[in-house]
């Protein structure tokens, strides 16, 4: 009997309704997917409680390895394992191609903005963004107009959030330019996922996603100021009470390059230095972890100590490259968002491989009165928050909560903007004992140094609560591994 | 390495080694007490407050119970292990891309062991056994550091500090042992001077070490020598001592600069003043100034190396 047949599979299945949205694994007469049939066979030969005594083993495994974040407002023992979900999520290598080419245009075109912005802003003069929407920005810096950043990269590492529509359609839900994270969980979970499925994984053909320190590393010395040929790479953390800390730590241990606080650095004639045992040391190059306001006090806010007093001039100076530039979230705004597309056709006169969620701008007078007729069935957010706070899911709020957000968006406009509610995919996740279809979104994490690299893999955030349409991890999401497939014809 | 770093490793060392010494004279102190002998518990819990460098919070209340209960769980006393603990932990935390998994690990079991029911539960039951498991906790994470960790400025950065800890307590105790020792009170029986004895050096952990030297035959005046001058034992002062220097000669080998006259010289008055003085001088002349001045060096030798590698004046440093 073939593996795809529905019957053999249902003692596996708790809860599963297909409906409008897409489902990774099942299409909607419920047959399994091609790509996810041997995944589902072994799930269905597996003894009854082999499932749990796997999960169980791989908790053991995140535990141990020390793979958690940071819950903040506790005293004590302040850290928690990262929830994960131990199906990984199947991508084939088609779809793969298509999201590498939309990313890797897109971020060309989020780079070429960015410089247009800081130096003659042409986009703005030829009127194909509105000038009052980029100046208006929380996230414009002013003392980047001008300025020469290393090799005219301004996003050297991206993470972009994808969402696959109800026709199977991968579409670009917003870019993070500014410290994304995440990605040690990518890698944890591969590691993870190797133990606890390894015939499975071999059998799939997985491409590898490990050599990402390495390309990161490679992209942050491919961006070192000129003349300096073995460049002192640094990552920049906020501290131990943040709450990516695990990460910092993670990348720096796998790049072997010093993490620092703003309290190691000192900066002289325009030169920065970290304190070391051995005395005073340059240092050449800064991966940034910590957000524009809090990274000079003196250009920035002046009650911040986690950053260095003299940074932005050192950088002004091309004495030292930090990375990602300051006023990269001028580009990840989620008004500007919604000017993507036309970014994309006006500097490389191309289509946009992957579309944009369609967004209504509330600074327009025509376009807020639509939302805030509609409010119970958009989804409101403000422009410049991440980590999903600041949001009204119109469908899911209270009318209470829609007074308030009618009232804060007639207040300030311009900060927030509105989506239709999405059916974005679910994918199979472990509920108990059963699989179950949860919301999932996909992070992939882009490089750019000498070029685009994007490894075949990212964050696959999964909302765990049923119904739920949030992933965020401070919002009770979880994550899984995601198998980007070599070449699908050999899963026939 | 970064001084920030470097500096957190030497406190989580010495944290650990101040945790470890607290316990193994507590320990002793509990057990001596069990033999009434001539010193009464007031006495003895004085004596043991004063070696531990007379930390604030610790007078003697009459229930040594609580007493006891303090000096290990009082979070808020800096003399107390778990406070030590914690410190230890904090400063790895903030570090953990320079330690290893494996310490992290062993130090993160050794603070939730510690502040586990079951260790409180213990400590009423039988108090000996949970000192017992927190030593052994210390031990594991010494062992794992020496056998996980690059030796090299990290490294000897965890040494120094264990090591410059262990002389200046080990010295401290013995400033305020040495006067008794020697001059027991009148009618104290010979089995409880004999106990008294091997209860400094288990406080050092040290009595099987010195019976094969010196076999059984326990005098004060070769506990002394063992302690302060034998070259081979790692809780002997001058052992503590070589390391020390051991350690700022290698962090100078493998470093770009050459520490300065004053760090160099400071360790190595320290070593020579242990390397050419023999017991007898030691006994003959101020035992107490002696060892106070054991302690005073170490205090300046702590200063040395925070001037020099911790907290250096920018400006020096920009001039060198």
């Amino acid at each position: 009997m073939s593996a795809g047949h529905p019957l053999e599979m249902d003692s596996l299945y708790g809860d599963y309704p297909l409906d409008r949205a897409f489902d990774e694994m099942r299409e909607a007469a419920g047959m399994v997917r091609p790509h996810y049939r041997a995944l589902a066979e072994t799930l269905a030969r597996l003894p009854e409680d082999e499932l749990q005594r796997r999960k169980q083993s791989a908790d053991l495994a995140f535990l141990t390895q020390g793979i958690t974040f940071t819950v903040y407002g506790r005293d004590e023992g302040t850290e928690r394992i990262f929830p994960y979900d131990l199906l990984p999520r199947l991508v084939t290598s088609t779809e793969w191609d298509r999201i590498e080419r939309g990313l890797t245009q897109r971020i060309t075109a989020l780079n070429l903005f960015l410089r247009d912005i800081y130096s003659d802003a042409k986009i703005l003069n030829d009127r194909v963004i509105p000038s009052e929407l980029v100046y208006s920005c929380k996230h414009y810096r002013r003392p980047m107009r001008g300025l020469q950043v290393p090799r005219n990269v301004y996003i050297a590492v991206v993470g972009s959030d994808l969402l696959r529509l109800n026709n199977g359609e991968f579409v670009v839900l917003e870019d993070n330019l500014r410290v994304p994270s995440g990605v040690s969980y990518m890698l944890t979970n591969r590691r993870v996922m190797k133990r606890t499925f390894p015939q499975l994984f071999s059998s799939y053909g997985v491409r590898p996603i490990e050599h990402y320190p390495q390309l990161l590393l490679a992209t942050l010395r491919s961006l070192a100021p000129e003349g300096r040929p073995e460049p002192n790479i640094v990552l920049l953390t906020p501290g131990v009470f943040n709450s990516a800390y695990f990460e910092h730590t993670f990348l720096a241990r796998q790049m072997g390059i010093d993490l620092v606080e703003g309290r190691d650095l000192v900066t002289h004639d325009n030169i920065v230095y970290m304190r070391t045992t051995d005395g005073l040391k340059r240092v050449d190059v800064i991966y940034r972890r910590v957000d524009d306001d809090f990274s000079d006090p003196l250009v920035f806010r002046a009650d911040s100590s986690l950053g260095c007093a003299g940074l932005f001039n050192a950088y002004r100076a091309g004495n030292v490259t930090v990375t990602n530039a300051f006023g990269t979230g001028l580009a990840d705004d989620k008004a500007v968002y919604a000017y993507v597309p036309q970014m994309i056709r006006y500097y490389m006169n191309e289509d946009a491989i992957l579309p944009n969620v369609e967004t209504y701008l509330l600074g327009d007078e025509k376009q807020r009165r639509h939302v805030l007729a509609n409010l119970e069935k958009l989804v409101v957010k403000a422009v410049g928050e991440s980590g999903g706070y600041g949001m009204l899911i119109g469908p899911h709020s209270t009318a209470k909560q829609r007074e308030d957000f009618t009232r804060q968006i007639e207040a300030n406009p311009r900060n927030y903007i509105a989506q239709p509610t999405l059916d974005f995919s679910r994918a199979p996740c472990l509920i108990g004992n059963h699989l179950e279809p949860r919301h999932v979104d996909l992070r992939p994490y882009i490089l750019f140094g000498d070029k685009v690299n994007i490894v075949p893999g990212g964050l696959t955030r999964v909302a765990l609560e049923k119904g739920s349409l949030v992933v965020n991890s401070s919002q009770g999401g979880g994550s899984k591994d995601t198998w980007i497939l070599e070449d699908e014809t050999t899963l026939a | 390495m970064l001084s920030r770093v470097a500096d957190s490793l030497y406190w989580m060392s010495r944290y650990l080694e101040r945790a470890e010494n607290t316990v193994r004279q507590l320990d002793v102190t509990m057990t001596l007490m069990l033999d009434p002998g001539a010193a009464s518990e007031r006495e003895r819990w004085q004596r043991l407050v004063a070696a531990l460098g007379k930390p604030a919070g610790l007078d003697w209340n009459g229930n040594l119970e609580a007493m006891a209960h303090k000096l290990v769980f009082d979070n808020l006393n800096h003399a107390a292990v778990t406070f030590c603990v914690n410190g230890a932990r904090e400063n790895a935390r903030q570090v953990r891309e320079e330690i290893s998994t494996e310490q992290w690990q062993r130090l993160n079991r050794l603070y939730h062991q510690i502040h586990s029911p079951q260790t409180e539960a213990q400590f009423t039951s039988s108090i000996g056994d949970a000192l017992a498991s927190i030593i052994d906790g210390i031990h594991l994470f010494t062992g794992v550091s020496n056998s996980t960790m690059i030796h090299g400025h990290g490294w000897q950065f965890i040494r120094l500090g264990r090591n410059l800890e262990r002389a200046y307590a080990t010295a401290t105790m013995l400033e305020v042992y040495q006067p008794e020792i020697f001059h027991p009170q009148e009618h104290e029986y010979e089995g409880h001077q004999y106990l008294e004895l091997v209860g400094l050096l288990r406080c050092c952990t040290s009595f099987e070490a010195y019976c094969q030297v010196y076999t059984a035959d326990v005098s004060p005046a070769r506990i002394l020598e063992f302690l302060l001058l034998n070259r081979d034992f790692p809780h002997a002062i001058r052992y503590c001592v070589d390391s020390m220097r051991d350690v700022i000669e290698s962090i100078q080998r493998t470093g770009g600069r050459r520490p300065p006259v004053e760090l160099v010289s400071g360790v190595g008055r320290l070593h020579a003043m242990l390397d050419y003085t023999t017991i007898g001088e030691i006994l003959h002349g101020d035992t107490s100034a002696f060892l106070h001045n054991i302690r005073e060096q170490c205090l300046r030798i702590h200063e040395l190396i925070y001037r020099y590698y911790v907290h250096y004046s920018i400006q020096s440093a920009l001039a060198s």
